[in-house]
């Protein structure tokens, strides 16, 4: 995409542009006024250059380091899915549209996050490489053969899935108040949760994170409880879920207090847990 | 359907006693926000209406606490009046959501202690929970919004630990979403209308998402400091 027919576009559409963009608190009102007329393929752009805009000359390292995390999660589930998608007869013609739609997605964050990145001033930054297998390079690592053994390729999906809606949790407190960046942090992490859903529909499991009191990971793979870890917990902001009423009772279910609230990780935790396994160099 | 959770708060006297209650003048609060309880311009309740107070974190958990409390009512009765033919598969899954929207019901209700708004009065009058289309049509409406809404004011939360909680909870919103809309037409879990082509789920502003709200409240829910008076 050619980001200076951007501007022309949208200086066309929108004189005032570049007074929307600065003074900071106009831009920050007036982002969204442009959305619904533009082209949404100009939204991440626009993100790009609303930072380098608040930020001065270009967006802070720490927002573009936020970034470039998030970039590489997406290079690692859009790669997932389209090695999958080209594996013949893995995924079932009735799965297809499903998975289809995951991998469109995760492809087009994965264009979001580069656009956002650069025009915000920062590098995105290279695509690692994997081995889904989680053999750290090997290819021969536990999940060895997913790419034509459908139930295990779901298992691994729903893994990733889960992670990367924990993994963009845990970075929303870094994005506080900034309303374009966590608004758009927030709802990529909503889609994410939407294909964690449906993948753990095709697997027929919960749709929801269900933890028993000690083990948060309810796949039935146990070489990812880490991936899991911590969303047994059952207290949220000081309050234990547990001695709520429920809709049939005077207390709440552990199995129902955990499934109501997912978790966040921390990018170091994700990292652990990606990093040498399915992510090694 | 009418809980005692969900007790009206229509009439004059009672009317004064809530705002008196909510407006942190009666009750000392246990909750989590009891410091921020000196604000005295929260909830004010007029006529049969609600309005989510001043801005700020308590005007926003109150916020969310209104859109849960709307949910929680809903699937109670899609629980408690099954439409036909709903399999058991089904009624356990909406069992669940039911009992995910009730916590966190519940969680705000708590966490917001003295400075929660009341127990709004639903009217669902517009829903046959008869009928299966009926059932996951508004179960859709009531999802997707959710999401929508939580998307749209995360970013007006000021505290680190409350952004957390609330995005604890929007993928959650956004897992039974993804679920309703398969049951509706299978693998439309994240379908164009609600994530755009940057893969983006939407989002809706407050003064979006009330209005969608009120049409199943009796009790109207204004949101005077976000532009939305009902």
């Amino acid at each position: 995409m050619n980001l200076f027919n951007i501007v022309e576009e949208l200086e066309k559409i929108d004189p005032e542009l570049n007074d929307r963009l600065n003074p900071r608190r106009a831009a920050i009102k007036n982002i969204t006024s442009f959305g619904s007329k533009v082209a949404l393929a100009a939204v991440p752009f626009a993100l790009g250059t609303m930072l380098k805009k608040a930020y001065g000359a270009e967006a802070s390292t720490s927002v573009v380091d936020v970034l470039n995390y998030a970039l590489t999660l997406e290079y690692l589930e859009s790669s997932f899915y389209n090695q999958g998608a080209a594996s013949a007869g893995l995924i079932p013609a009735s799965a297809s549209a499903y998975i289809n739609t995951v991998k469109d997605d995760e492809n087009q964050h994965v264009a979001f996050l580069k656009t956002a990145i650069t025009a915000s001033g920062g590098t995105p930054v290279a695509s690692p490489k994997f081995d889904f297998t989680a053999g750290g390079g090997t290819g021969n690592g536990p999940f060895k053969g997913l790419f034509s053994n459908y139930s295990l390729f779901l298992k691994v999906a729903l893994a990733f899935e889960d992670t990367g809606v924990r993994a963009y949790k845990g970075q929303a407190p870094n994005l506080l108040g900034n309303k374009d960046i966590l608004t758009a942090a927030l709802s990529i992490h909503a889609v994410e949760a939407r294909h964690a859903s449906a993948i753990r529909q095709l697997l027929g499991v919960s749709p929801w994170i269900t933890s028993t009191a000690t083990v948060g990971n309810d796949t039935g793979v146990p070489q990812v409880n880490g991936n899991y870890a911590g969303e047994e917990t059952i207290v949220q902001g000081g309050v234990d879920l547990t001695t709520l009423p429920s809709a049939t009772g005077s207390t709440t279910s552990v199995a129902v207090a955990t499934a109501a609230f997912d978790e966040p990780l921390s990018k170091d935790q994700v990292l652990a847990l990606l990093v040498g396994t399915f992510i090694y160099s | 359907m009418k809980t005692s959770e969900q007790d009206s708060i229509g009439g004059a006297n009672m009317a004064r006693r809530s705002f008196l209650r909510y407006a942190g003048l009666g009750v000392a609060s246990a909750g989590l926000l009891a410091t921020a309880a000196c604000h005295k311009d929260h909830k004010v309740v007029i006529g049969g209406g609600i309005d989510i107070g001043a801005k700020g974190d308590l005007a926003i958990l109150n916020y969310a606490y209104a859109l849960e409390q709307l949910e929680a009512a809903f699937y109670i009765q899609v629980v408690a009046s099954p439409y036909a033919g709903m399999t058991s598969d089904e009624k356990a899954l909406f069992t669940s959501i039911r009992d995910h929207e009730v916590v966190h019901r519940e969680f705000f209700k708590k966490a917001l202690g003295g400075n929660a708004i009341p127990a709004l009065t639903v009217d669902f009058s517009t829903i046959d929970f008869t009928k299966k289309a009926a059932v996951l049509g508004a179960a859709k409406a009531f999802e997707d919004t959710g999401v929508k809404a939580y998307d749209g004011a995360g970013y007006l939360i000021q505290d680190a630990g409350y952004l957390t909680i609330a995005g604890k909870i929007v993928s959650v919103e956004a897992r039974h979403a993804a679920l309703i809309s398969n049951m509706l037409v299978a693998g439309s879990f994240a379908a164009d209308d609600q994530v755009d082509s940057n893969g983006l789920n939407k989002s809706a502003t407050i003064a979006e998402v009330l209005p969608i709200a009120n049409t199943y409240l009796k009790t109207k829910v204004s949101a005077s400091n976000y532009s939305y008076v009902a």
